[in-house]
């Protein structure tokens, strides 16, 4: 040791010098720290404290349990049912090969749904809970229950599914609700946060999709804690959301029922309406599906069953469907001239068969022709001449016009999907449409509902409608909404004579109850049910020439997409009328002899509210029509109890 | 001072010793390990046996170390600072090595009872030995170049072995601990001067050559570089863990939310919340109150060394004691700025805080040498 170093004082002295300069620095260290805790805790602490929030924060969805949709007796239409469905969860599984193999053998599982489920808990966090299978029976919830002790990690959960009790009635009316797809996302422009929720259902087409806001309610939400890896540690708070609105619809089950067994086997549509308020009472389409499958998922097979089945069991033809109205459009002609004051009730037209136009011949669907023939007879026997003539001195606008008035051409404000407009062409829509001047012809092809002319049978039943009042009713589908009473729309007068009004009106019941009438095979005898209709036949190919001189071919002869639409549209009873109905049987031939039963039968069972009475037809039928209404109650759905539910009830069919 | 002076004082010796322990900094330290359990206590949710009783363990056998430490007469640690370089030097170079033959990268070495990490062992030996070198060194000589060229090389040498590990904080302190012996130790403050201006040229020549063709960093580099400077810019990536840091310090606001009350401890959006990031959790728990006592608490022990230093009447003691306070400042005040979001995140633990063994270990051995140098100071004998 070198002890003492000789100028260890001086050395020691800068040492403690440079010992100052070092604190110094540090003190300013210190400083900067102590200001930078006193800026972050101190100043700026609020927004931090936020961002903690934030982070620790989750907000949790609650589903809302959509409203309910009733018949206007209260009969369940769609409702909700439990679904029980069983999760997964890895971390408290363990092995989940494992675990699935066990709970395998204790409930069926498939295959598929194994592959998922490990497919999907690599992907997922340890502690997401992983849907394994849905839509258990109750047996097997119990059975999962009570081996709740060997299937850790695994437990049963309880959903709502949405279901449709009737089945294929109601699917073109109300329709049926879906998962939520991509383009319904981009339906809305700001999509509600419930959307998001997996599985969750939002009604695709019908009253479901187009009454959506109201049935879907509004989501409550919990708030929960959540760590850093997105696991939920306790709920801070929930807020229950809103359950859906309950609809009542205007429609009566029973007598939808009635009518979609009534259609079956053919591809037609009926719409049942009532004329005092506008009521849609049956909307009926055939054929039908059933609205469940597209709830649990369709297989492809089934979907492209239903694509593929030339009857377009798809389509909702009430509304969306359009056809040729055929002579059910003789009233608006004849209205249209009758009040433009071309026409008076009496004025006379000669009928040879056939009327001469410009160059063209126009035939009458009677060959030999009507004779002379005054408003009455021309819609009675149909005779087609007289309003070839007296379209030509009303002229095509005033047509049009008319038809408007009475809703052709309109689409009518409705909760369904592809309500048509329809089309009552005038001069300007083919100019602008298909860039060719209005012939003659035109007016002439459209005076009997053929040609450019459009109606859907919901149009046609609006029609007849107001034929019966003489008041523009409106159609409509739901009468309350929350529970709270919808009012129908005003009927305000059309402004149409009375006296026109009443010569229409009886012409038609000449049509059904006079022998010469055109739809005399489906009368009612029953006074207090007698039925005022008109029968309709629209071609849907051209007649050539030489096929009329060789003789038309008859309609069953053809292939069945070239036979006539058969309509008929009625109001019922002729005195007091209550109902209106419009029946289209596509390709189905004579309007007479196809749709007209079909209305018949439609109507007494609307103004009866049971199976149309024996006594009502007439007697030389009473044999062939027993049979068949026996045979119609075997496939009828026994009458459904009003169900009398709570709002957001879980209705088990 | 005279020898005469000189020779009328005496060191104390034997049990007497225990006297002239500074107590002062006995209590500061166990204050702040007391802190360093509370905390990990806290941070395993209220539970005593993750990591706080192994913490105490670890603070016991490190105040035996102290004790042990400050019981050796000053002269013998500087006698063998040469050695304790040396030894780890070599065992910075068998990592280095182990590492290299496929052990894959490591920083330690199993003991058995403890994972020595050599880098630790270097920081203290490293400053022994300048303190040992300028104690040898004529003063007159301290600013000749040759004589400031050769701590240099002493200094530059493991910083560049623990830079390879890579271990950029540690090296930073390495160096920065011998750079502040130098200092301390009077070396001409133009030398200084220069390396300051040397590495402000390197600093901006390393951003401005930032996508020329001759950039100096690698391109993950720059990136952390630009998460230091701006965490928002990538939320989800490195960045979260700076935010989450802030978020949690910045919440506790004046009082703190509470023992085990921080969302962001209990939660886990903490990093290393055990280690290098418990800062915060204490920040958020307890508060600016909190934080500031540990800060003072640092700030009074610095002091308190700093103190022993100039009172020491021979070089040794008072660049060895200087050395080891301005490493222990590093540790917390780059410790407490990286948390802070005031410096790069580099991985330097809070001093006798964070749960770790080779630093609480080599930290109390360290304070054992101060405690040392403040024992073996030649006393006024006692009035008979």
């Amino acid at each position: 040791m070198r002890r003492p170093v000789p100028d260890t004082g001086a050395s020691l002295a800068r040492i403690g010098r440079r010992a100052l300069l070092i604190g110094g620095l540090q003190a300013g260290v210190v400083g900067v720290l102590g200001w930078r805790l006193y800026d972050m805790q101190g100043r700026r602490s609020g927004e931090f404290r936020l961002m903690a929030e934030e982070n620790r924060i989750s907000i949790r969805l609650i589903p809302p349990v959509r409203g309910l949709i009733h018949d206007r007796n209260n009969v369940l239409i769609a409702g909700n049912e439990q679904n029980y469905r069983i999760v997964i969860t890895r971390e408290d599984a363990g092995d989940m090969e494992a675990a699935l193999a066990r709970l395998g053998s204790i409930i069926a599982l498939d295959p598929d749904d194994v592959e998922r489920t490990l497919r999907e808990s690599r992907r997922r966090g340890a502690f997401v809970p992983i849907i394994v299978t849905d839509r258990l029976s109750w047996d097997e919830v119990t059975a999962v229950g009570i081996n709740a002790p060997a299937l850790p990690g695994i437990s049963a959960e309880v959903g709502q599914s949405r279901i449709y009790p009737l089945g294929p009635d109601f699917v073109h009316v109300v329709g049926y609700v879906g998962p939520v797809s991509e383009r319904d996302l981009e339906r809305y422009p700001d999509p509600d946060p419930v959307l998001q929720i997996p599985k969750f259902q939002i009604g695709k087409i019908g009253v479901e999709r187009w009454r959506e806001d109201a049935l879907r309610g509004r989501a409550g939400s919990r708030r929960v804690e959540v760590n850093a890896a997105g696991r939920i540690m306790r709920e801070l708070d929930r807020r229950d959301g809103q359950p859906g609105d309950d609809l009542r619809l205007s429609i009566e089950a029973g007598l939808q029922n009635f009518v979609q067994e009534r259609l079956a086997g053919e591809s037609a549509a009926a719409v049942v309406m009532d004329v005092t308020n506008g009521d849609l009472l049956a909307v009926g389409s055939a054929p039908s599906f059933d609205p469940n499958l597209f709830v649990r998922g369709i297989s492809s097979a089934d979907y492209d069953a239903l694509l593929g089945d030339e009857f377009r069991p798809l389509a909702n033809k009430a509304v969306q469907g359009l056809y040729p109205p055929g002579s059910t459009y003789k009233m608006i002609t004849a209205l249209a001239a009758l009040e433009a004051g071309a026409i008076t009730p009496e004025t006379g037209v000669y009928c040879p068969g056939h009327l001469d136009a410009s160059g063209r011949r126009f035939h009458c669907w009677k060959g030999a022709g009507h004779g002379q023939v005054a408003l009455a007879k021309a819609i009675s026997e149909s005779c087609d001449v007289y309003f070839y003539d007296v379209a030509q001195r009303v002229g095509i606008e005033a047509i049009a016009a008319m038809a408007e008035r009475f809703g052709l051409g309109e689409r009518h404000d409705l909760p369904m999907s592809a309500v048509a407009a329809g089309l009552n062409p005038t001069r300007s829509w083919k100019r602008e449409q298909r860039g060719q001047d209005w012939m003659i012809g035109d007016t002439i092809n459209a005076s009997i509902g053929q040609g450019y002319v459009l109606s859907s049978p919901l149009q046609l039943a609006v029609m007849t409608t107001r034929l019966a009042t003489g008041r523009k009713v409106v159609p409509r589908l739901v009468v309350a909404a929350g529970g709270r009473e919808i009012a129908p729309a005003p009927a305000p007068s059309l402004g149409l004579s009375e006296g026109h009004l009443r010569a229409i009106r009886a012409s038609m019941s000449d049509a059904t109850n006079t022998r010469e009438g055109t739809a005399w095979a489906a009368r009612v005898v029953d006074p207090a049910l007698r039925i005022a209709g008109k029968t309709g036949t629209s071609q849907v190919r051209n007649i050539t020439a030489a096929e009329r001189a060789r003789g038309v071919t008859r309609n069953e002869d053809l292939p069945r997409n070239r036979r006539d639409h058969a309509l008929y549209v009625a109001f019922a009873p002729v005195e007091a009328p209550r109902v209106a109905v419009s029946v289209v049987v596509e390709h189905g031939g004579g309007g007479a002899g196809v749709a007209a039963p079909i209305a018949r039968d439609i109507v007494l069972r609307a103004l009866t509210g049971d199976l149309p009475p024996l006594s009502a037809y007439p007697e030389n039928q009473r044999g062939r029509i027993e049979a068949d209404i026996e045979a119609l109650r075997t496939r009828l759905r026994p009458p459904a109890a009003a169900s009398p539910t709570a709002p957001g009830g879980g209705d088990r069919a | 001072m005279s020898y005469l002076e000189y020779s009328v004082r005496r060191v104390p010796s034997g049990p007497a010793k225990i006297l002239h322990l500074n107590w002062a900094l006995i209590v500061l330290i166990l204050a702040v390990c007391g802190f360093g359990v509370v905390m990990l206590w806290s941070v395993a949710g209220g539970r005593f046996d993750v990591w706080a009783d192994a913490q105490l363990t670890r603070i016991g056998a490190g105040f035996v170390v102290m004790i042990a430490f400050a019981m050796v007469p000053i002269w013998f640690w500087r006698n063998v600072a040469g050695l304790a370089y040396g030894v780890a030097l070599v065992l910075l170079v068998a990592v280095e090595v182990a590492g290299a033959i496929g052990m894959g990268a490591q920083r330690w070495i199993d003991l058995g009872v403890i994972r020595l990490q050599p880098s630790e062992l270097m920081k203290v030996a490293l400053v022994m030995l300048l303190a040992a070198y300028y104690d040898w060194l004529s003063p007159a000589r301290v600013s000749r170049p040759f004589w400031v060229a050769l701590p240099i090389v002493l200094i530059l040498l493991p910083t560049a072995l623990v830079l390879g590990q890579p271990d950029l904080g540690t090296a930073l302190l390495i160096l920065a601990g011998g750079v502040a012996v130098m200092l301390a130790a009077g070396v001409h403050l133009a030398y200084f001067g220069v390396a300051l201006a040397g590495g402000a040229g390197a600093v901006s020549a390393v951003f401005l050559s930032r996508g020329t063709g001759w950039q100096l960093l690698k391109d993950y580099q720059y990136r952390r570089i630009d998460t230091f400077l701006d965490p928002a810019s990538d939320p989800l990536g490195a960045g979260y863990h700076i935010s989450q840091a802030q978020i949690a310090l910045g919440s506790g606001g004046w009082g703190g939310r509470g023992l085990m009350q921080g969302t962001q401890n209990r939660l886990n959006f903490l990093p290393e919340k055990h280690t290098d990031f418990i800062f915060t959790t204490l920040a958020e728990e307890f508060g600016f109150v909190g934080a500031v006592s540990l800060l003072v608490l640092y700030a009074l022990i610095v002091a308190v060394c700093l103190r022993i230093a100039m009172a020491s009447l021979d070089r040794f003691s008072a660049l060895v004691v200087i050395g080891i306070a301005v490493t222990f400042f590093l540790y917390f005040a780059v410790n407490m700025a990286m948390v802070m979001g005031l410096a790069p995140v580099v991985g330097v633990p809070l001093p006798l805080v964070s749960y770790g063994g080779s630093a609480m270990l080599v930290l109390m051995a360290a304070f054992g040498i101060v405690q040392s140098a403040h024992v073996h100071r030649p006393r006024q004998k006692a009035r008979p």
